[in-house]
């Protein structure tokens, strides 16, 4: 009765003390409200994101005296010198190397794969695709890289299946290539190769399976009733319209395949990756200066990957 | 004589939904021929499976005299406008429309000239730069116009076209519609749920219900001599009027239908009336005002022109109408 009476003015009664009050502040005062909210996220940003990377990209500017081992703080390019030797380019061109062919590798694999979860997977189809992707991210990286370690392995499943389909000529075969090969897969560029890929997988699945989700399907029809076959639409329809999908996939398993310092440590010839060189230099050599400069070499390349995939129009159906 | 479009028995099932029932159609070569009913009448699955897009799950479907059952889309002869346009959005208006001609190699030069042809028949000429996120709505549906004309199908398809436009450019677009089939001379296909839009458009009506055809014919016919009380409901309204209604009226007893506007209000002494009712309902309409009149317990509907002289709500009437107004129909259902 009393309630009912309430609502018969024109302007209901604040029903909650100083926080009703507040709320109208706020909504009298929108940009105050997004202010607020936005804060933690600018401090975040501003000061422990883009801060420390300032200081980061600040330390490669900074060079090592050769013999005392200490930090010379005076602006020099002597480091980024030193980044161009060959030993330490040779780290950085087999890194993008093994970088972009991942991505090329689980871009490939991955495009039907999310495919199918796209356009075909329903209800509990659907979950299980999400499940099967996810559940590899749950387990811990180490020991699934330890696994991958034993299959590879000259006493290896793999080896092992070879074996039974008769096929061990052909891994012989292929582990007598030069650089790619080597004495067994687990220690060979081709089982880091492997190992990569199988990790950052989901990484590049998810962001197409999203895009492809985003097509229209009655742009699939528009374009086969204008006569395109299947391969026509993919190419001409399909592609374009996903390619920021793939991009940002790309620029997942590719920076996290730059950035690395684990999987080629544990698989792979013990040839340096820019992760192993950055972890090295940065700890028992104690070269900061050189660590940092190593650190700006992948943002330089995402820089100019991104660059170069927006003027190629990756980003026109966004 | 050959048929642009024959369809014959042919069903569409989607698990136990019947989306098609055995319906069979035939449309001849450069007609402009309406599908209309409500949503989820079918008329739009029966679009798609002629366009391909979809197979019949029996029954058989022939374009120009040949069979399509198993033929894929893009190797009909056959487009499609689509409801939303379905432009592609990664290319400007330019090469949307050139599209199809792309797919079949054409030279750039030539194919673009082709384009700019097409977008000067919709009256778009310069606005081949654009992106389709561009444009508004209207020009996006003349985009996907010129776009589905630009290789001169055999057939149009043209699923609610209009259907997202506001009223003026909706008219606009009908009468451009019209005249641009007269030029081409393609059969054109119109999926509507607009009972005003097929009658003013087309040649000849299907009306759908339930995956089923109830009739078809000319806009007159459809309108004039409605066969169920469906048809006559669903086309412009009409007063559909029960057997026994009918039989103390005429001595006949069947369904039978009454146009709103062939009825005549009178006042209720005029000893001419065939009928005597309550006006119950009135609503102003601009040219027109619509009166609901109670007939002890049976509604009825006039539309009467406009005038100062009507009568108001309450007030009692006289009813008078042609016999030959009073049209009897075949079936119930």
């Amino acid at each position: 009765m009393t309630a009912l009476a309430d609502m018969s003015g024109a302007i209901m009664p604040n029903r909650r003390g100083w926080l009703g009050a507040l709320s109208d502040h706020f909504w009298r005062r929108p940009g105050l409200l997004i202010f607020l909210m936005l804060l933690p996220a600018i401090l975040w940003l501003g000061i422990v994101y883009l801060g420390s990377l300032l200081a980061l990209l600040i330390q490669s500017f900074f060079s090592i005296d050769e013999f005392s081992g200490l930090i010379n703080h005076e602006f020099t390019l002597k480091t980024y010198a030193e980044l161009l030797k060959p030993q330490n380019l040779d780290i950085i061109v087999r890194t993008v190397m093994m970088s972009a062919l991942v991505t090329i590798a689980s871009a490939i694999i991955a495009f039907p794969i999310a495919y199918m979860a796209a356009r075909y997977a329903r209800g509990k189809w659907k979950a299980l695709f999400y499940l099967s992707i996810m559940l590899p991210l749950w387990a811990s990286y180490l020991v699934k890289i330890y696994a991958w370690k034993l299959i590879l392995a000259k006493e290896g499943i793999l080896n092992w299946l070879f074996e039974q389909l008769h096929l061990t000529w052909l891994l012989e075969a292929w582990l007598a290539i030069p650089v790619i090969g080597g004495n067994s897969l687990s220690i060979s560029y081709t089982g880091t190769f492997l190992v990569f890929l199988y990790v950052w997988m989901p990484f590049m699945i998810l962001p197409i399976q999203a895009a492809i989700e985003r097509v229209p399907t009655n742009l699939l029809d528009a374009s086969a009733d204008l006569g395109a076959t299947p391969r026509q639409t993919f190419w001409k329809v399909i592609f374009p319209l996903t390619l920021p999908g793939v991009i940002a996939g790309s620029i997942f398993t590719f920076s996290l395949t730059l950035g690395d310092y684990i999987i080629p440590q544990i698989v792979g010839n013990s040839q340096f990756f820019i992760g192993q060189a950055v972890y090295s230099h940065q700890g028992t050599a104690g070269n900061i200066p050189l660590a940092a400069a190593f650190t700006v070499v992948p943002i330089v390349i995402m820089g100019i990957y991104l660059w170069l995939a927006k003027r190629a129009g990756a980003f026109n159906a966004l | 004589m050959t048929q642009a479009v024959s369809l014959k028995q042919v069903s569409r099932h989607f698990g136990t939904v019947r989306a098609i029932d055995d319906v069979d159609l035939e449309v001849a070569p450069g007609e402009f021929f309406a599908m209309l009913g409500p949503s989820g009448s079918g008329k739009t699955t029966c679009l798609r499976l002629i366009a391909g897009f979809e197979q019949p799950s029996s029954g058989h479907i022939s374009i120009f005299g040949e069979a399509v059952e198993g033929v894929p889309p893009y190797r009909r002869n056959v487009n499609t406008v689509f409801q939303d346009y379905a432009l592609f959005p990664h290319m400007n208006v330019r090469d949307n429309v050139a599209f199809s001609l792309m797919l079949r190699k054409v030279e750039r030069a030539e194919r673009y000239r082709a384009a700019e042809a097409a977008l000067e028949m919709v009256r778009l000429s310069g606005y081949g730069d654009r992106r389709p996120g561009q444009l508004s709505g209207g020009q996006r549906q003349r985009v996907a116009l010129a776009r589905a004309i630009v290789n001169k199908p055999r057939v149009l398809l043209l699923d609610e076209p209009l259907g997202a436009l506001d009223l003026k450019l909706r008219e606009q677009m009908q009468e451009e519609l019209k005249a641009l089939q007269k030029q081409l001379g393609i059969t054109f296909i119109f999926v509507t749920h607009d009972q005003g839009e097929a009658l003013s458009m087309a040649d000849r009506v299907a009306v759908f219900n339930t995956g089923r055809i109830m009739q078809v014919g000319t806009p007159e016919d459809i309108y004039r001599r409605p066969k169920t009380r469906f048809v006559a409901d669903f086309v412009g309204s009409s007063n559909v009027l029960p057997p026994g209604f009918v039989e103390a009226l005429t001595g006949t007893r069947r369904w039978a239908s009454l146009r709103p506007e062939a009825v005549t209000v009178t006042r209720a002494a005029d000893a001419m009336a065939h009928l005597r009712g309550t006006i119950v309902a009135r609503s102003y309409m601009g040219s027109t005002t619509r009166l609901g009149i109670d007939l002890n317990g049976q509604r009825l509907t006039a539309v009467v022109a406009a005038s100062d002289e009507l009568p108001q709500e309450g007030d009692g009437v006289g009813l008078t109408f042609a016999s030959e107004a009073l049209h009897f129909m075949e079936s119930e259902a």
